[in-house]
């Protein structure tokens, strides 16, 4: 299948989303489209997959022009997209799923889609337990079921969205030996929308470079890092260099803590951040590291033990009393858990700060968001909705909402699905806050972020916390062995 | 573009319109005259001046209930139990005006004290079995006003009956002195709209301009977000809760105080559910809320002389009412309908 886009564009008001981007891709490659956030990939593969129309361009598959007015039509001409998040429906298992999407008849058809579902799963060597329910699949196997989904809906183009956000290193690479698969062996088009540029390397033959809505490069891969980074954003970005630091005294501890939850419990916790340390958390999800920083910020209860700030017991204090207390939190989940849809980066400041008056200074708000659009970089106006800012502006934001003057900042995943640049700037604003003597306490899947930015770093495996590291003894093998649960 | 800002701001109006048209044919189909009809209903709300004076009546508790509801919508609450706050706010007037004995100017201003406190107690209660219970507010509501319309029925055939035996049908009529002063012969009380007017400036200005409405927005479009944000839901919700229970307290003593003389069976009319569609027709539209009650009560004050005049049936009123919620539920929001098209999130 040959498709060709010509001429691409689209606008979001006076945000040039995609200011007239033309592209081929030929059966039998992959392809990697990289960009810095914001630089217009997402918006270009939602146009490709059908979920958005175009504001002028066409799209021409084998020399027919094209006009999709939904997903679906576009599975139904060969293009198929993996979202980040799966579209499955949590309660349902696998089969039913799957059969969701396949099956337009009123009898469902549980055999057809049992034969279906074993001889895709059996090429790719995925393992799918049919019974299953979603609710119990990782993000990796819910991957694959969607995967199996598009391939038997007829998709002769597969589009990755960051695909290997949040699965496990060997899913990611079952799931890259089946992309070879599906591109050399069946001769099937792949596209692995990314910023992360060590996967495009190892993935594709040819990087697609968009900056600011326009193709601003192509390489073939592998080429150098440098190469494509100069490409991403016109010039390298210069490391943030780590200011060296004096730690201090003892910020917060946690002496013999017990979480207790459904579903794991976390046992035996002993740690100390001092003032101006940089504490890193790894694990995979869900092995405890979460539910310790959670209770430091008095979202779980703790059933034994104690945790104290600056020498203060507050093992029992609420969230609000520790957020007065000077306890910072930024969750993983910015719109979820943090950002109002539907409130205007001024609300947003008025509801964040300590404010005791009844009526509200919209003027005076109004001022100190636009000194903090300009200090953080946010692009967004006063008025513009948090749910209208890019991922890495909502970001931002969520910096900018942080009080002056902490004691103690609790992250998660403080850069996830930020690029390079983006990722350094917040760093650059964490070191800033640990001058003035904050304790930082973070958790991140990314390996690489954990050992940099950290002064010690403690593992999680299965709800036990592993010995305390010193980030500059370490290594990535040594961390990657305790996320194992190897000692 | 300017075309589609036109058809926005008159969309409201399409519903209305639509809602007409339906009952129009099906009054055409029972072979009567729609314009009859119409021409007979307006009649019976602006015929003559008692009329008028009667839907302006019958509108104040709503107003003052669409109000209130407003609040708790903002907050994202479903606040259903407010027929039941409407009631409770009837009880606790009654119970001053029955058993104090006091010259007007401190019996009203008691009675409309008791009437808001015990309405914001019954929602209050309400937000608490939420926030501690986890009891959804729409079950709590239905089982509150359950428990409200019980009291009544309780206190007119029980400990309330009229010294004459039991009629089941009301108390006794209260006190000259603790009613409402009423204009002229009518139901209609001038002081009671005073407070309306007052009650709706002051939530719109709470709304806009103040901490705690933009508290409750938060609240309204994520608990989770607006909690980590520094607002404190539980005492935000038992708090709209109670703003609105108060509001609709204050109904309720409309109602007891002007509209009747006495407590009686079905004090509310159903005035709350009634305001929660007007608040729905509505959709956050503050300025909207006025004029859609008081449309609410000419329909359903035409609607009685509609049936002294054209035989139909006055709950023909009713179904005008019902149909419009519907239609605007079904294309009430024009976004969906993709005739504005949605600024969709880039990348």
């Amino acid at each position: 299948m040959h498709i060709e886009l010509r001429d691409i564009c689209k606008y979001f008001g006076p945000v040039k989303a995609n200011d007239g981007i033309s592209l081929v891709f030929e059966s039998g490659r992959i392809y990697g489209l990289l960009g810095e956030n914001g630089a217009g990939k997402s918006t270009l593969m939602k146009i490709l997959s059908g979920y958005q129309l175009p504001d002028s361009g066409e799209i021409v598959i084998d020399g027919q022009p094209q006009r999709f007015s939904s997903p679906a039509e576009a599975l139904g001409r060969g293009i198929g997209m993996l979202y980040q998040d799966p579209l499955d429906i949590p309660a349902f298992n696998v089969k039913d799923n799957y059969l969701l999407g396949r099956d337009r008849r009123v009898i469902l058809d549980y055999k057809m889609a049992r034969e279906e579902l074993e001889e895709i799963t059996a090429r790719f060597s995925f393992e799918l337990d049919q019974q299953a329910s979603i609710e119990n699949l990782s993000l990796g196997e819910r991957q694959q079921l969607e995967l199996t989904r598009l391939l038997v809906g007829g998709a002769q183009v597969l589009i990755l969205d960051e695909p290997t956000t949040g699965i496990s290193a060997d899913q990611k690479d079952k799931l890259f030996n089946s992309i070879r698969k599906l591109a050399w062996e069946e001769g099937k088009t792949i596209i692995l929308v990314s910023h992360k540029l060590d996967e495009v390397q190892e993935l594709c033959g040819e990087a697609l470079i968009l900056r600011k809505g326009k193709l601003v490069g192509r390489s073939e891969v592998p080429c150098s890092n440098e190469e494509l980074v100069e490409k991403m954003f016109g010039q390298v970005p210069l490391r943030g260099e780590r200011p060296v630091y004096e730690i201090g005294a003892p910020v917060l501890e946690l002496r013999d803590i017990r979480i207790p939850t459904y579903r794991l419990t976390v046992e035996d916790i002993n740690l100390t951040v001092q003032a101006g340390e940089i504490f890193g958390l790894a694990g995979l999800e869900g092995s405890g590291q979460q539910l310790v920083l959670k209770a430091c910020a008095g979202l779980v209860k703790t059933d034994r033990g104690r945790i104290s700030l600056v020498g203060q017991d507050i093992t029992h204090w609420s969230y609000q009393r520790l957020r007065t207390a000077g306890v910072g939190y930024i969750a993983a989940g910015r719109l979820e858990e943090g950002l109002v849809a539907g409130l205007s980066l001024t609300e947003h400041l008025v509801l964040s700060q300590p404010s005791h008056r009844f009526f509200i200074d919209w003027m005076g708000a109004r001022k100190q968001i636009e000194a903090r659009i300009e200090q953080y970089q946010i692009v967004g106006r006063p008025d513009s909705n948090a749910d209208e800012l890019s991922g890495g502006n909502q970001q931002r934001l969520l910096f900018g909402l942080l009080w002056e003057s902490l004691k103690m900042i609790l992250l998660e995943h403080p850069t996830r699905g930020l690029d390079v640049r983006s990722s350094d700037w917040i760093w650059e604003q964490l070191y800033a806050r640990r001058q003035s003597g904050t304790a930082i306490l973070f958790m991140s899947s990314d390996l690489d972020e954990i050992i940099d930015r950290s002064d010690r770093i403690a593992v999680f495996s299965g709800g036990k916390m592993s010995r305390i590291l010193e980030a500059k003894k370490t290594t990535v093998e040594e961390v990657g062995h305790l996320i194992g649960g190897q000692a | 573009m300017k075309s589609r800002q036109w058809i926005k701001v008159v969309w409201p109006v399409v519903p209305i319109l639509a809602a007409l048209l339906v009952t129009s044919l099906l009054l055409y189909l029972f072979g009567a005259n729609p314009l009859t009809a119409f021409d007979a209903m307006l009649q019976g709300a602006f015929g003559d001046q008692s009329k008028t004076l009667s839907v302006l009546a019958f509108w104040v508790p709503l107003l003052l209930s669409a109000t209130g509801l407003l609040v708790t919508f903002t907050a994202g609450l479903w606040n259903i139990g407010i027929e039941g706050q409407i009631i409770m706010g009837a009880i606790a007037a009654s119970w001053v005006a029955l058993k104090l004995e006091a010259p007007s100017v401190v019996l009203i201003p008691l009675e409309i004290l008791a009437a808001m406190a015990a309405g914001a107690l019954w929602a209050a209660l309400s937000a608490v079995l939420k926030t501690r219970g986890k009891v959804h507010e729409i079950f709590s509501g239905l089982a509150l006003n359950n428990i409200a319309i019980i009291l009544t029925n309780f206190l007119i055939s029980g400990p309330w009956q009229p010294p004459e035996g039991g009629t089941f049908r009301g108390t006794e009529p209260f006190q000259e002195g603790a009613l409402l002063p009423l204009l002229g012969e009518s139901r209609f009380s001038p002081l009671s709209l005073v407070l309306a007017v007052v009650a709706f400036s002051m939530v719109v200005v709470t709304l806009q301009g103040t901490l705690w409405g933009l508290k409750l927005k938060a609240l309204g479009k994520n608990l989770r977000s607006a909690f980590l944000l520094g607002v404190s839901s539980e005492r935000e919700m038992i708090l709209a809760m109670a703003f609105c229970g108060a509001l609709a307290g204050l109904g309720g003593a409309v109602r007891v105080l002007s509209w009747f003389d006495s407590l009686r069976q079905s004090i509310s009319g159903g005035i709350g559910f009634l305001a929660l569609l007007v608040v729905m027709l509505a959709n956050y539209r503050v300025f909207w809320i006025p004029p859609i009650s008081f449309f609410f009560s000419m329909v359903l004050n035409g609607a009685i002389s509609l049936q002294l005049r054209t035989q139909l049936h006055s709950s023909l009123g009713g179904i005008l009412t019902e149909l419009m919620v519907l239609f605007v539920i079904l294309f009430g929001d024009a976004a969906k309908l993709g005739i504005f098209r949605k600024k969709n999130e880039h990348d």
